[in-house]
């Protein structure tokens, strides 16, 4: 608890304070992808998880080890990799779109067999 | 104590705008809750002191994503139109899992969360040392990563073509088989 006090009086935010943030923020990515129909909100909610895993990476890198940079690259690989994401899931949802006519999750079941 | 406020301000914001982004029945109002969270997220590496990863976010994703994500909207919804949810208990389901989630992990956070650490004024990386990092090949260096990274560019981009392409032969020939 003494600890607990000194680090929250002094000048640096919490660890536990971001960590909190970003929990709220991957639950309500869970919570979207969980209750949406459409293909857009799905991908809406996981680019709000993957986000919350990147604030993980750049804090527990911030706080833990300051003079290393890999929190950091990954944090920065992540965005890269979740552009390449989104760019092929809406080529994806484009599609669907095309042959159905609306970007509902439930017309995939009719996709084959 | 400054540091302090904006970060308590920028979880406000990232807390508030992220239930709006799911919660929300215009898909537009959506996106823009999600541009809204993810530019507080560059705000939280720019309080860490992460400035290249501040500029990668807001150009990557806030910039490049959400234009592809606003694009996408407009390519496949009437615009007004609000989306279809689940059923109820669909609904009500999620959220109690959601709810215990928040519960279960925010508990084990508060009572074994990082408590001992040193906090290390520093100034943020220069861009010398970012560079020679991506671009090293020595122990924690990340050239490969970076060389994967490109190829994975690559087969995104041919993907994305292959897949959202209107492939007008073909067409003309399922149309000629199925007559």
């Amino acid at each position: 608890m003494g600890e607990f006090l000194i680090n929250n009086t002094g000048d640096a935010v919490p660890v536990m304070a971001y960590q909190l943030v970003s929990l709220i923020m991957f639950f309500a990515g869970i919570y979207g992808f969980f209750t949406r129909k459409n293909l857009m909100m799905m991908l809406i909610a996981v680019e709000l998880i993957l986000n919350a895993a990147d604030i993980n990476f750049a804090v527990f890198n911030r706080y833990l080890y300051p003079g290393q940079m890999d929190g950091m690259f990954f944090a920065l690989f992540t965005i890269a990799i979740a552009a390449c994401e989104t760019a092929v899931a809406i080529a994806i949802i484009i599609n669907v779109y095309r042959n159905f006519g609306n970007a509902d999750v439930d017309n995939l079941k009719k996709m084959k067999g | 104590m400054t540091e302090q406020i904006i970060f308590y301000l920028l979880a406000l914001a990232i807390t508030v705008f992220s239930i709006l982004a799911v919660t929300s029945k215009l898909i537009v109002r959506s996106a823009t809750y999600l541009l809204f969270v993810l530019l507080a997220t560059a705000g939280l590496y720019m309080l860490l002191g992460y400035h290249f990863l501040f500029a990668v976010q807001i150009s990557v994703y806030a910039g490049g994503i959400m234009v592809l994500f606003i694009m996408a909207i407009f390519l496949t919804h009437k615009p007004g139109t609000s989306v279809r949810t689940k059923r109820g208990w669909r609904i009500k389901s999620s959220a109690l899992l959601s709810l215990a989630g928040i519960v279960l992990c925010g508990y084990i956070i508060i009572t074994n969360g990082i408590r001992t650490y040193q906090f290390m004024e520093r100034d943020g990386f220069t861009m010398q040392e970012i560079g020679s990092t991506m671009l090293g090949s020595q122990k924690g260096q990340y050239l490969l990563s970076f060389e994967m990274m490109s190829i994975l560019l690559l087969a995104c981009i041919v993907g994305a073509i292959l897949i959202a392409r209107k492939t007008k032969t073909t067409d003309h020939d399922t149309n000629e088989t199925d007559q």
